[in-house]
């Protein structure tokens, strides 16, 4: 018996080395989205400067989209973008955005200096529609059904691996279904 | 000239939208909002309350916070608003649920087993200390003999 009570430190270190070792493989930043399976919020965006068309919840309707939260200021943005040009260009799913707490007209030069990917993009200025979608931070992409329910949520940049190995099968399969 | 100098200054007020770190006219208003800042967990920094952290985001937040609370919501509603949108993790008192239960409990859980763990060692105390065999009991003598301890 005491023999056994010998190896409670072990037993103890065990547990926690592998409790923590858990803890490590998950990003610590990434809360779960509170939206999944819920119809994306009800928002009404003005569109960013020298655009003519705005972004409303009701544009996300009828087929399988992404929207992608981007800002001018935010540099993982700027590494995500060929990305989302590549997506854009393979005509996979058309991509929305929303323009995040941007200055007036950066986010339009932003677009202007690297390509646009985007079909409509809206202005969350004040960084409300942000909030409704319980965004941490930017870039962040969801995937929206066609009945407008979210179905995923990435966090961070949308790398080729992220793409081919989620989003691409997730965006195949909700469009078959 | 200085009474429309106040007409103007005072509709300047009005008209500008709470600003997040502005003092809210009423005190007892204030006070909630202060208190519900320290409620909310910055969800881009969170170890800090969104009264803490000065990212853009916990700026934004707080300035939901007055705007519910100018709407006349109380705090539990203001919290639930920010619960809606980003789920449990927002509050920084985790709520008693199924999956905070272990969460709660460690604490009972350590308490309860170490006064268990100090019972155990207590008692073990008190037990008369073990005697020798007697062939031990000799064994020991010769040895202590050899030694020249007795």
């Amino acid at each position: 018996m005491n023999r056994f009570f010998a190896f409670i430190p072990l037993i103890a270190f065990a547990g926690m080395a592998v409790y923590f070792w858990m803890g490590l493989r998950q990003d610590p930043s990434a809360i779960p989205s509170q939206l999944i399976d819920e119809p994306v919020p009800v928002f009404e965006l003005e569109p960013i400067r020298g655009f003519d068309q705005g972004l409303s919840h009701a544009d996300l309707e009828g087929e399988v989209v992404l929207l992608n939260f981007f800002g001018s200021w935010c540099p993982p943005c700027l590494i995500e973008h060929p990305m989302l040009m590549q997506i854009a260009r393979s005509g996979e799913v058309p991509i929305y955005a929303i323009d995040w707490k941007d200055e007036p007209g950066a986010g339009a030069a932003w677009l202007e200096r690297h390509g646009n990917p985007f079909v409509r993009i809206g202005d969350d200025q004040s960084g409300r529609t942000a909030i409704d979608f319980g965004v941490t931070g930017a870039p962040e992409t969801f995937v929206i059904d066609r009945e407008g329910r979210v179905r995923y949520r990435h966090v961070g940049v949308i790398t080729e691996e992220v793409w081919q190995e989620t989003l691409l099968p997730m965006v195949e399969a909700l469009k078959r279904s | 000239m200085k009474p429309l100098l106040i007409a103007i200054s005072s509709f300047l007020l009005v008209a500008a939208a709470p600003g997040p770190d502005e003092i809210m006219d009423d005190p007892a208003l204030e006070q909630r909002a202060m208190s519900l800042y320290d409620q909310l967990r910055c969800v881009v920094c969170q170890s800090q309350s969104i009264g803490s952290s000065d990212a853009p985001l916990a700026v934004d937040m707080r300035l939901v916070v007055r705007e519910r609370l100018l709407a006349g919501d109380d705090d539990r509603a203001v919290l639930g608003y920010m619960q809606e949108r980003y789920g449990d993790y927002v509050l920084m008192r985790p709520p008693l649920q199924a999956n905070t239960l272990l969460l709660w409990g460690m604490p009972f859980i350590f308490v309860i087993g170490g006064v268990l763990l100090a019972f155990r060692y207590v008692r073990a105390q008190d037990k008369p200390g073990e005697t020798l065999s007697k062939t031990d009991q000799a064994k020991a003598d010769s040895l202590m003999k050899e030694e020249g301890l007795e």
